[in-house]
């Protein structure tokens, strides 16, 4: 499970275009991902500013 | 005469539209594009996901001053906070070293108020001629039979719709979906983005005058800075490179201890956080495919050394602007004929991204102790000119060992 707490969230975008497989959306300020193309390599809990990011 | 169609994003049901040329994303990428694209009498439509051009604010707002005649902007207090006279560079140990506007090349200059910068852009490029939707975002793009991209697919208000277009600008950031959606690889190493917050700080001491840099551990393979905007606030940010970043809220944490560590800051009230992904890659091979081409961050066009994108996303939206509409004349939206695009912001761009690149390969790899000595030097040497090339060859004469491997380069 991924998932973006919105209640840290800034929805700067750092994970979307960090995604080295392009799974993560910025929809104004809603983050979704698309689970099925996700390797879980991390970056995007890593690259997030405020720690929004959690994979599980 | 370009058709104008009826105004739009005021109709209940969302129709297909027709243009010459849509760009996605309302930055200064793409309203510098568009700008230069509808001055030669090009339809152009910028589409914008956000309700309002310019905010939330992702960005320093430092900018140098050299580059913005050159592009046909015209200075307007509306959107400078401060202008600065030089650069001040703290190593670990806060020994600093001044760059002033000369010896920096006219890097420095302007604090900004990015928001007012990016709705005066968009205010140019409407004058122009340039259609405006916000609120709307690019879901995909459009393809015909043959697999050639005729367009993007849009939503506006929740309600999808087409545009078609004869070519597509992607000028939609870090976070570009276009230019993956068309096949361009813009996938980037961890060595090759920086993690980026920044508060704007109120009630602070610092020094107006001075853009300051802060180099070393404090942030690992970036560094910290504070911009003065004046009235005693300031930007006071941090980027990191992620290949330093191992775990969740790091980068949050340097900033923290940073501003915790230092008197003049830590009284500071934050009155505004600003988050971000910076892109410090070598430039792309390439930005553009048969209808399409990249601007700005969205096709990695950042300064790698200093982060910085505005100017290059304007330097290169101009080139954009100009060959779209050479192409809508020649009606040839080739590859090829985008080579006229690639030459032009290579030519203005390329070789200065390639060797801070390369600096910043070197600088990121560089110890607290290292940046300390170099601190020492630079305050014996006076360099006429401060470049990377000129710091580069310096530190090669003290500490060969630092530059090992890229003598070929200095």
């Amino acid at each position: 499970m991924i998932k973006s707490d919105k209640e840290l969230c800034l929805y700067c975008g750092a994970c979307v275009g960090t995604c080295p497989r392009n799974c993560i959306n910025l929809k104004e300020t809603i983050i979704e991902f698309d689970e099925s193309l996700c390797t879980k390599c991390n970056l995007c809990v890593r690259v997030c500013p405020v720690g929004a990011i959690t994979l599980e | 005469m370009p058709r104008r169609s009826n105004n739009v994003g005021v109709s209940d049901i969302m129709e297909d539209i027709k243009c010459d040329i849509v760009v996605v994303g309302g930055g200064p990428a793409g309203s510098m594009t568009a700008k230069w694209a509808a001055m030669h009498g090009s339809d152009v439509l910028v589409i914008e996901k956000r309700q309002e051009i310019g905010s939330p604010v992702r960005c320093g707002e430092g900018i140098s001053k050299h580059w913005i005649s050159d592009v046909g902007i015209r200075i307007d207090n509306k959107w400078i906070a401060n202008e600065v006279e030089g650069a001040r560079i703290f190593s670990p140990s806060l020994k600093h070293i001044v760059v002033n506007e000369k010896m920096a090349g006219n890097e420095v200059g302007y604090m900004i108020e990015r928001d007012q910068f990016d709705k005066a852009l968009a205010v140019d490029a409407a004058k122009a001629g340039a259609r405006y939707m916000v609120k709307t975002s690019a879901v995909g793009l459009l393809k015909d039979g043959n697999n050639k991209l005729i367009g993007v697919k849009a939503k506006h208000m929740g309600e999808h719709f087409n545009i078609f277009a004869k070519l597509i600008i992607g000028a939609d950031g870090f976070e570009s979906q276009v230019g993956r959606w068309a096949g361009i690889n813009t996938i980037l190493r961890v060595n090759d983005v920086e993690s980026c917050l920044q508060y704007r700080m109120a009630g602070i001491e610092c020094d107006t005058r001075y853009s300051d840099f802060y180099l070393g551990s404090a942030a690992p393979g970036g560094y910290v800075w504070v911009f003065p905007k004046g009235d005693g606030v300031a930007n006071v940010g941090i980027g990191i490179q992620l290949k330093y970043l191992k775990h969740k809220s790091e980068t949050k944490t340097y900033l923290d201890n940073f501003i915790k560590k230092m008197p003049g800051l830590k009284k500071g009230k934050i009155i505004d956080m600003v988050a971000g992904a910076v892109s410090v890659s070598q430039p792309l091979k390439e930005v553009t495919k048969d209808n399409i081409m990249l601007v700005g961050d969205s096709g990695r066009m950042i300064d790698p050394l200093t982060g910085g994108g505005i100017a290059s996303a304007c330097i290169a939206g101009k080139i954009a602007g100009n060959v779209a509409a050479e192409a809508l004349e020649s009606r040839d939206f080739s590859k090829q004929f985008f080579q006229k695009y690639e030459k032009g912001w290579r030519a203005e761009l390329e070789e200065k991204f390639y060797r801070n690149w390369m600096a910043k390969e070197r600088l990121s790899v560089i110890d607290d102790i290292t940046f300390d000595k170099l601190a020492d030097i630079l305050q014996d040497v006076k360099l006429e000119k401060l470049t990377a090339h000129n710091l580069l060859k310096v530190v090669k004469e003290r500490y060969p060992e630092v530059v090992k491997g890229f003598e070929g380069f200095i």
